[in-house]
């Protein structure tokens, strides 16, 4: 029997590769039961390599993967009881309606046929997609087809849902809806793991975010953790011209977090004191004609992410450019 | 193994997921139904004019028509395998602990059926254009048991090849390999007419033994040892088609 203290999940040194390529070179992570948790990563990372290995769905080249007290090589059947997968595109039969493809889910998971039909019904009602059951998921739209995946991920009633990139090309507003479900999943005691690439994701919904760079872990812990840990505030400061950016630049030397010369923009980690920083600005610009403005903000998630992984995260400056 | 046989209630709500997609699925339908209806009608009163038989030409192309029928529609079972692989499902129903067998025999059974329904309607088409088999109805049970075996032999090879091919597109490549495998045989023109190099391949092909077989049940003529390699070559390929899926889902998806 698993004990109160058994972890949701637990990797010790989990070792991949593919042909040759590293992905993950010995990732050491733990979840707690009931908690969300977030896989923050750039392309690359591993992210979804762990929870492929996790859901049974490929063996560790090393190490050993635990869900729920389970080997997921030794035991994988008894892991396969105790999770749900919902992967990066929507697993469902398209010229199936959604009632059809939730009912079959039910009875693949044992239930008999009226009472899959009643489950079908309930999540159906339950991820706003009553009125939608009896169509063609073909006919769906992208927000409607993950909230079905969701669904269909649920009706096991699995302990250990492992959600990879479940809001991957979602607009803003279903990807809203979809951490609302989260949100409530995580109430009713299910345990989350969730990979993204979207900070803010991670930020709202995770208890704890687990940063992957380079198929290790990189840093755990609450975002306001990562956050305290990683540079608690930034100093934005804006040049007059670009020998003026050059020049504040070299006197900043490697204390330079981010710089923008298309923009003269540089930033600096600080605790955002008032003597630190005027200190900093007479240091760097003692004639004060360099610095037209500065900013004093709170670091994000993204400032952590460029600190641990040396780039920013692909999909937000994606968004940031035109979504 | 234990894996392979497991809860065999699951196979049960595949096949009807499969049979389901494929009532639905209408292009693929009318395609595994009007092409070979449209090469019987090609053969028959384009070609069957100048090709001598020693009878009525429907009365010997419809069995070939038939088979070419039951395996064109039984290969693209290749197709819908490798779009459950690549789109998802087959690694969702794993996580669920859907065994191999259950997704594979949803695929294949769906087949069968899906194929029956069709041959007894290019049956039906063949007898509106004159073809007037037999009046022995204990060998057209014969007949429909060897289609049957073909059919559930070509769907499971073809389930095998699906399980190979990386994207569907590939996939559909069995089905031309199918849709071929009767002209150098007798299913068209008798092969004695072919040049000995192509009879040499065409008399010791699968596909020969069924249409004798098929030919003579229907037909009532003497069928020779044409059964007893046609149930040789069908039970050989549907054997080394189950072993040869099982390895390759275990290669594939674990």
């Amino acid at each position: 029997m698993e004990t109160v203290t058994t972890a949701a999940v637990e990797t010790v040194a989990l070792r991949k590769s593919f042909g040759g390529v590293v992905v993950l070179d010995g990732l050491t992570m733990r979840v707690a039961r009931g908690s969300v948790h977030a896989l923050l990563g750039p392309n690359g990372a591993g992210k979804t390599t762990t929870v492929r290995i996790l859901a049974t769905l490929a063996a560790p080249d090393g190490g050993t993967a635990r869900v729920l007290g389970h080997d997921v090589v030794r035991d994988r059947r008894r892991v396969r009881r105790t999770i749900s997968l919902a992967g990066q595109h929507a697993a469902l039969d398209d010229h199936q309606t959604g009632a059809e493809n939730l009912e079959m889910m039910a009875r693949l998971t044992g239930v008999p046929r009226a009472a899959a039909r009643r489950r079908a019904a309930d999540l159906l009602d339950r991820f706003d997609l009553a009125a939608a059951g009896g169509r063609r998921v073909v006919t769906y739209s992208g927000g409607m087809r993950r909230r079905l995946d969701l669904a269909a991920s649920l009706v096991g009633q699995p302990s250990v849902i492992f959600l990879d990139e479940p809001t991957t090309g979602l607009d803003p507003r279903s990807r809203r809806g979809l951490w609302e479900v989260v949100g409530e999943l995580a109430g009713a005691g299910v345990t989350v793991l969730l990979t993204t690439q979207y900070l803010e994701e991670a930020d709202r919904l995770a208890d704890r975010i687990s940063v992957l760079h380079g198929g290790r872990l990189a840093a755990e812990g609450t975002a306001t953790e990562l956050k305290q840990r990683f540079g608690a505030h930034r100093l934005e400061l804006t040049l007059r011209d670009t020998d003026r950016f050059a020049e504040v630049a070299r006197r900043l030397g490697d204390r330079v977090a981010n710089r923008d010369p298309a923009r003269l923009e540089l930033e600096v980690s600080t605790d955002g004191t008032g003597p630190r920083v005027r200190h900093l600005l007479d240091e760097v610009d003692p004639d004060r004609r360099g610095i037209t403005r500065f900013h004093v903000r709170t670091a994000t998630l993204d400032d952590v992410f460029l600190t641990l992984t040396g780039q920013s995260a692909p999909a937000d400056r994606r968004e940031a450019a035109g979504v | 193994m234990s894996e392979l046989t497991a809860r065999p209630g699951d196979a049960l709500v595949m096949v009807g997921r499969c049979v389901r997609l494929s009532r639905r699925n209408t292009d693929a339908l009318l395609t595994s139904l009007l092409l070979p209806v449209i090469l019987m009608l090609l053969f028959v009163y384009l070609f069957g004019g100048a090709i001598d038989t020693g009878s009525a030409y429907v009365t010997y192309v419809v069995p070939g028509v038939l088979l070419l029928c039951a395996g064109f529609g039984a290969a693209t079972t290749a197709v819908s395998v490798t779009t459950d692989l690549t789109n998802g499902v087959v690694e969702r129903l794993r996580t669920m602990d859907v065994g191999a067998t259950a997704i594979l025999a949803g695929h294949v059974v769906a087949s069968v059926v899906r194929n029956s329904v069709s041959t007894v309607l290019v049956l039906a088409v063949a007898v509106a254009i004159g073809f007037r088999p037999a009046l022995d109805p204990p060998r057209w049970l014969a007949a429909a048991g060897v289609l049957l075996l073909f059919l559930f032999a070509v769907s499971w090879l073809s389930a095998a090849f699906g399980l190979l091919a990386r994207t569907p597109e590939a996939a559909n490549g069995f089905t031309f390999l199918v849709m071929f495998l009767p002209y150098p045989s007798s299913a068209f023109v008798p092969v004695e007419t072919m040049p000995s190099w192509i009879r040499g391949f065409a008399d010791h092909q699968p596909v020969t033994p069924v249409i004798e077989t098929l030919r003579a049940l229907l037909l009532a003529t003497p069928a020779g040892s044409a059964p007893a390699r046609a149930v040789a070559w069908c039970l050989g390929i549907l054997v080394v088609a189950v072993a040869l899926s099982a390895v390759l889902f275990r290669r594939r998806v674990g």
